[in-house]
């Protein structure tokens, strides 16, 4: 048996790692076309609720968010749904003068595109909403979206109890 | 001496310095693309106009409320979610011609010539302050549904392709009439209603 064992003389070539920079770069192109920077840091817990028929929000640049939920820092802001603008905590009537600085920035011809996203959190109550939707009638930012995110309609119903 | 080429850079660090970027990629990405239901909010009534009443007809009206305590109520009735998106489908369409259902107007649209249409129908959504809004949601997304099934059935038996298929592939601002057509037919009409309180507190 022992004459089949042939004694090779070269060890394992060692995986080249040449192609290694190759790949990494790959990947880096991906996440650096793929990526969106968060500009704003979330002060408030937002976890949208489900739906189904979405729509995707096309050109973020003609939208304005609004977030609405619960505060993160509990013992500084209380439990009670708060909404955010840009990165501070604001009042109902801070809406009208946001919507309008917003416009500021879009070019001329863009303005009447201009849509509001509502990122509410699924466990806040109507009042809040609707008091921001008034807001909104009154500043009149008409299109509007309700963010949610994709799931089954089980999920939906289950979510309900 | 032996002839000595020009020393190769060395490129061994290439890689640490791409993982570098790499990782500050990864760490600064949000992948989420926004999704939502997108709605009109009706204007504002000017403060000197006095408020004109429009009268709608009973039967063009689908009301859906929902209470403080996330009851579903249709018509006065209380309902399953489950059950509301056939119900709001059958008021749409109005199928049998019923006389307590939308009146079906016929309308020349294109593709289809002369076509009924409920024109008039009003879904009215109202809800309470203490209603929570996941529920909301899910009541809007069940109407949606409602629309988005009847646009597709109509679509795929027309055109033979889906109905959110009918825009694919072609600008969004673009003029589509195929899909203007069947947005004729079935026109989306969620009534956000003013906000009551209904049942107080």
């Amino acid at each position: 048996m022992a004459r089949f064992k042939h004694k090779s003389k070269s060890e394992t070539p060692g995986i080249s790692t040449a192609s290694l920079p190759d790949i990494v770069f790959m990947l880096l192109f991906f996440f650096m076309v793929s990526t969106t920077i968060r500009d704003t840091s979330l002060k408030v817990a937002v976890t949208t609720p489900f739906a189904t028929e979405l729509v995707k929000l096309e050109k973020k640049s003609l939208v304005s968010f609004i977030y609405i939920g619960r505060p993160h820092d509990k013992e500084t802001f209380g439990t009670a749904p708060r909404i955010q603008l840009n990165d501070a905590f604001a009042s109902t009537e801070k809406i009208r003068e946001f919507i309008s600085s917003e416009r500021e920035k879009m070019s001329e011809g863009d303005r009447n595109k201009m849509s509001v996203s509502l990122k509410a959190d699924g466990d806040t109550d109507m009042g809040i909403i609707t008091d921001v939707k008034q807001e909104l009638r009154k500043a009149s930012a008409l299109k509007i979206n309700y963010s949610a995110k994709s799931g089954t309609q089980k999920q939906i119903f289950d979510n309900l109890k | 001496m032996a002839r000595r080429g020009i020393p190769e850079v060395n490129a061994s660090s290439m890689a640490d310095i791409a993982f570098l970027l790499l990782i500050f990629f990864l760490v600064s990405t949000t992948m989420d693309t926004d999704t939502g239901l997108f709605r009109k909010l009706p204007p504002m009534p000017e403060k000197d106009q006095p408020e004109e009443q429009v009268k709608i007809k009973e039967r063009n009206i689908f009301v859906v409320l929902v209470n403080k305590y996330n009851q579903l109520f249709v018509e006065n009735d209380l309902m399953n979610i489950h059950e509301l998106r056939t119900a709001a489908k059958e008021f749409i369409e109005n199928p049998e011609n019923k006389t307590d259902l939308p009146e079906r107007i016929p309308t020349e649209v294109e593709y289809f010539g002369s076509w009924p249409v409920t024109k008039y129908h009003v879904i009215s959504l109202q809800s309470d302050r203490g209603t929570s809004y996941e529920t909301y949601i899910a009541v809007q997304n069940e109407l949606t549904a409602a629309y988005n099934e009847l646009r597709n059935d109509l679509s795929l038996k027309k055109f033979g392709v889906k109905y959110e298929d009918l825009s694919r592939g072609s600008d969004p601002e673009e003029e589509n009439p195929r899909k203007d057509a069947i947005d004729e037919i079935y026109p989306l009409k969620i009534s956000e209603a003013e906000p009551k309180d209904i049942g107080g507190k």
